[in-house]
């Protein structure tokens, strides 16, 4: 067994490596090792910040570190948006901030004083579903449901960023005005992860909101 | 995540300047990048400077008839722009294969250019990396270790680790420059080439950039013409990084620029290389990849970049 003795060593140098970068840069290209002495934070460590969400508007003190997600679930409560992967690889915290979807576990809370946030919350009602909740009903658009409001979020973002003339890596020429078809809205719904597979059913209802909206 | 101090800034150059006298500081933009490291305390700032009240967000022309982007557009923004889709198709193509539609709103230009590896053993703190830890040693160059995604060239003995950006191919191949404020307010124009660095024995050292140093724009020169396009193979057809990406842009005489990705700490491409392309796919990529030094699990990528880089030829 030589793994303690590797470790040992690998210790010794980490400690050695450590003093020498902090010497270094004070920003930019810094590496994680320096900044792990014993530096703490030069002020406070929570901020007061006001945002619009789902039209109303809320005054919060936060700790620096909440991202734009917990602020959402833990501290107003709206737990329709869902904290899959916390890294921006699945899509199940997909928001609007100022109408742009975005990953809310990767955007810092602090950073949106002043902004406009909508949330599944924000997007119809049980008796009024907005018509992308009414096509994923009718197309059965889920099974477990955990990354649905992710989905929604972001299917109906994908119809506007279409018709914003905003491109997708499957589009064909690039000058050309944009068509909604199968490929384009697989490709631009890549970011969200549905791990019981409804995909095809996902795209039908995406299709049928956008033949709607045509 | 560790706790951490913040603040909004409203001038660059008084940003740079902060960034300098605040130790432990860091500048925060869209944060995808950042953020994600700060929660596995890869990164681990003190204080954020927050800079997106910098006005950095237009996209403008030059006088040389060129584009000059602000630091702060977004990808999503940049990839849209009609004088970008129309005269620097690489750069609007490069921009869409990478990341999601919800990633690209958020992440900036500079942010691109300054964002980490996914190197495995640099994202696992259990792992030795030198880049995040100097002088803990290289995981990806130990025995059996998993290296398919990472560097076939550029490389060394201290790290292997790719720069992961498909934008930064693209602005490769069309010769842009960085434009910077220091932390005394003096501005530099960085070529693109000269921004990345090398591993060598310090690969946590990866651009010019000195300390507080603030990139404010990157500068397109005026159009190249040719036909444009971006070839990026990965394991998965959307969201994944690149094993291997080829920037190309080509004229109609057959002459013209090739730049490499997922291959290289940088976006990898050569004037040596640029001149075989009218005699195919193989002479260029004999004298771009010459040198290369890849592992067992990573050879592939050498004959993946000279038959992607063929696709591409055969396509026009």
């Amino acid at each position: 067994m030589g793994a303690p003795i590797e470790f040992e060593i690998r210790r010794r140098t980490l400690v050695a490596s450590s003093a020498a970068v902090a010497i270094g840069a004070a920003t930019g290209q810094r590496s994680g090792a320096q900044s792990r002495a014993a530096l703490t934070p030069s002020g406070a460590e929570d901020s007061t910040i006001t945002l619009t969400v789902n039209g109303v508007e809320q005054e919060l003190t936060i700790d620096n570190r909440t991202t734009l997600l917990d602020l959402l679930r833990e501290n107003l409560k709206l737990t329709g948006t869902k904290k899959g992967c916390d890294h921006g690889q699945c899509g199940a915290c997909t928001c609007t901030v100022n109408g742009q979807r975005v990953n809310s576990c990767l955007s810092l809370a602090v950073m949106h004083d002043g902004d406009e946030i909508q949330s599944i919350e924000g997007v119809g009602t049980p008796d009024d579903l907005d018509p992308m909740q009414a096509a994923f009903v009718a197309n059965d658009g889920f099974q477990c449901g955990y990354c649905t409001p992710g989905q929604i979020m972001s299917a109906r973002s994908v119809l506007d960023e279409i018709r914003a003339g905003i491109p997708s890596h499957v589009t064909d020429d690039l000058n050309a005005q944009i068509e909604v078809t199968d490929d384009e809205i697989r490709e631009r719904m890549s970011g969200n992860i549905c791990r019981c597979g409804a995909y095809s059913n996902i795209l039908a209802a995406i299709t049928k909101v956008a033949e709607e909206q045509a | 995540m560790r706790p951490f101090s913040y603040e909004r800034a409203g001038d660059a150059a008084q940003a740079a300047a902060r960034a300098a006298e605040v130790e432990g500081a860091k500048f925060i933009a869209g944060g995808t990048n950042l953020l994600d490291l700060m929660k596995l305390e890869i990164e681990t700032p003190v204080h954020l400077i927050d800079v997106n009240g910098l006005g950095l967000d237009e996209i403008s022309a030059t006088d040389d008839g060129g584009l000059r982007i602000g630091a702060l557009v977004s990808n999503t923004d940049l990839a849209a722009h009609e004088t970008v889709r129309r005269d620097y198709g690489v750069l609007s193509r490069a921009l869409v294969a990478g990341a999601s539609g919800q990633l690209r709103n958020k992440a900036t230009t500079a942010g691109n250019l300054l964002q980490r590896t996914r190197c495995p053993y640099f994202y696992d703190t259990a792992q030795p990396c030198n880049k995040r830890e100097p002088g803990s040693g290289c995981g990806a160059l130990s025995e059996g270790a998993f290296s398919r995604q990472l560097g076939v060239i550029g490389t060394s003995d201290s790290c292997i680790a790719t720069h992961p950006s498909d934008m930064a191919v693209a602005m490769r191949a069309l010769d842009v420059t960085v434009e910077t404020i220091t932390p005394v307010g003096m501005t530099r124009q960085i070529p693109l080439a000269d921004f990345h660095k090398l591993p060598g024995d310090t690969p946590e050292q990866e651009n010019a950039l000195m300390p507080g140093e603030i990139i404010t724009a990157v500068t397109l020169p005026a159009p190249v013409g040719g036909t444009h396009a971006y070839h990026k193979v990965r394991d998965r057809s959307s969201y994944a990084f690149a094993l291997v990406s080829v920037a190309l842009i080509r004229q109609p005489d057959g002459t013209g620029r090739v730049a490499l990705g997922g291959v290289a700490p940088k976006p990898w491409r050569s004037d040596e290389a640029d001149a075989e392309l009218p005699n195919g796919a193989r002479a260029v990529m004999a004298r771009l990849l010459d040198g290369a030094r890849p592992t067992e699990e990573n050879a592939f990528k050498i004959t993946l970049a000279e038959r992607t880089l063929a696709a591409m030829l055969a396509e026009e």
